[in-house]
């Protein structure tokens, strides 16, 4: 039993913690969320680096919500997501603890979210390597290879909101796209709809979206759609200085304004 | 616009204006008797602040070549801040259409207040220049006929 393992089964031995929210091993070498209510099962447990599943999605589910205290294990995409969710007011103090994890690998409590915010500022923010180089060959594209480019992913998009599904920051009760009076996106899958539904997808994360891709990884045809949040996320580190993820009182960028705001464009 | 030439592209446009400013200016235009592109449908807001980015995406859906976006310049809006958010959604959503292939030039953005009535001639006259010369939107009505073969109307 590693010490992950056995900090599960004292918290839920001391009674204190009813649920925890973790990773566990899944198939092809992938890591999947468990949800852990009996010490016996704490042993299911793991983390390591195959675990970069955003699990601050299951916080605030309904299935989720009204359990005794809970734990979360959390990686850095889930960290950040959860000081967004609290700058939003969609989670609240003391309600969970969560588990985070050093670099030399060592347990650490957080159960406020100052605590949070304070381990989250230690954190790297922004793409990776990998990342910001997949953005620069987009970028560097001609519009109409841009375009043909888009085309095509989107063409093979179906729909299945699996993006939103896994997004921490997509807790609309009622999404745009369930409302069918005006029908904002339309229901069967063409190209066309697709792209409405990804540039409001990504419209309505500017400011929020904490660039942990997990709407590209959660998406069953690989479409590179997490380009599209990173795109509105560094639009609105450069434009507004505004950074997801890293304050518990920050506003969104889009729900406030500074008369000073410069742009270019507007004769 | 007076031409003899059928054969000549005009682009369709479609202007989001707000009614406290461009709206009142364009009405100004008409009654100073400026003639401007007829090109253009305007369609009323509140205000730009109500202009969601989706509507311009309806826009262009429905077989726009261009869109012009006008209203309070910054600091008269009749809402206080209407126009300041506008400004923060256009400076992103502009941004990210040019991210997927679609040319911003399509879109003009202007602050058009009620005593400019010749600065709303001019803006849409340049504006539909400068969309005729970017021709039809051909990429975008591409994929509205092939959208047409699925949508069950």
């Amino acid at each position: 039993m590693n010490n992950l393992q056995q900090k599960a089964q004292q918290l839920l031995e001391s009674g204190n913690y009813g649920l925890i929210v973790g990773y566990e091993k899944g198939t092809s070498g992938k890591a999947r969320p468990v949800f852990i209510r009996k010490a016996e099962h704490a042993s299911k447990l793991i983390f390591d680096e195959s675990c970069d599943q955003n699990i601050a999605v299951y916080l605030y589910r309904q299935e989720i919500k009204h359990n005794k205290k809970k734990v979360i294990v959390a990686n850095h995409h889930t960290l950040k997501s959860i000081v967004e969710l609290a700058a939003e007011n969609q989670v609240f103090d003391g309600d969970f603890m969560v588990l985070a994890f050093a670099e030399n690998g060592d347990i650490i409590e957080l159960n406020t979210f100052e605590e949070i915010e304070k381990h989250v500022a230690t954190l790297y923010h922004g793409l990776t390597e990998a990342e910001a180089a997949m953005m620069k060959k987009i970028e560097d594209m001609s519009l109409e290879d841009r375009w043909a480019f888009w085309e095509n992913e989107f063409s093979k998009c179906i729909k299945c909101y699996a993006c939103r599904a896994s997004c921490p920051m997509c807790y609309c009760p009622t999404c745009t796209v369930e409302i069918n009076q005006p029908q904002w996106i339309s229901v069967p899958s063409h190209t066309l709809g697709n792209l409405e539904w990804h540039v409001m997808r990504a419209m309505h994360l500017a400011g929020r979206c904490v660039t942990c891709g997990q709407c590209g990884k959660a998406c069953p045809l690989e479409l590179p759609i997490q380009l599209l949040t990173y795109k509105v996320a560094l639009d609105s580190k450069q434009f507004f200085d505004s950074v997801a993820g890293t304050s518990i009182c920050a506003d969104n960028a889009l729900a406030i304004f500074k008369p000073e705001d410069h742009e270019n464009f507007i004769r | 616009m007076e031409t003899n030439n059928t054969n000549s592209f005009e682009p369709k446009v479609v202007a989001f204006v707000c009614n406290w400013c461009t709206y009142a200016g364009a009405d100004l235009t008409g009654t100073s008797r400026i003639k401007y592109a007829t090109n253009v449908k305007i369609i009323r807001f509140p205000c730009t602040g109500r202009i969601d980015f989706m509507l311009l995406m309806k826009a262009f859906a429905n077989g726009a070549d261009g869109i012009i976006i006008s209203g309070c310049h910054p600091n008269d809006c009749h809402y206080t801040s209407g126009n300041f958010h506008a400004r923060r959604r256009w400076m992103i959503f502009r941004n990210l259409l040019d991210f997927i292939g679609v040319d911003v030039n399509r879109i003009v953005f202007s602050w058009v207040s009620a005593a400019e009535g010749a600065k709303w001639a001019e803006v849409v006259n340049e504006s539909v220049d400068q969309f005729r010369q970017l021709g039809p939107a051909t990429s975008y009505q591409k994929l509205i006929k092939n959208s047409e073969f699925q949508e069950v109307e």
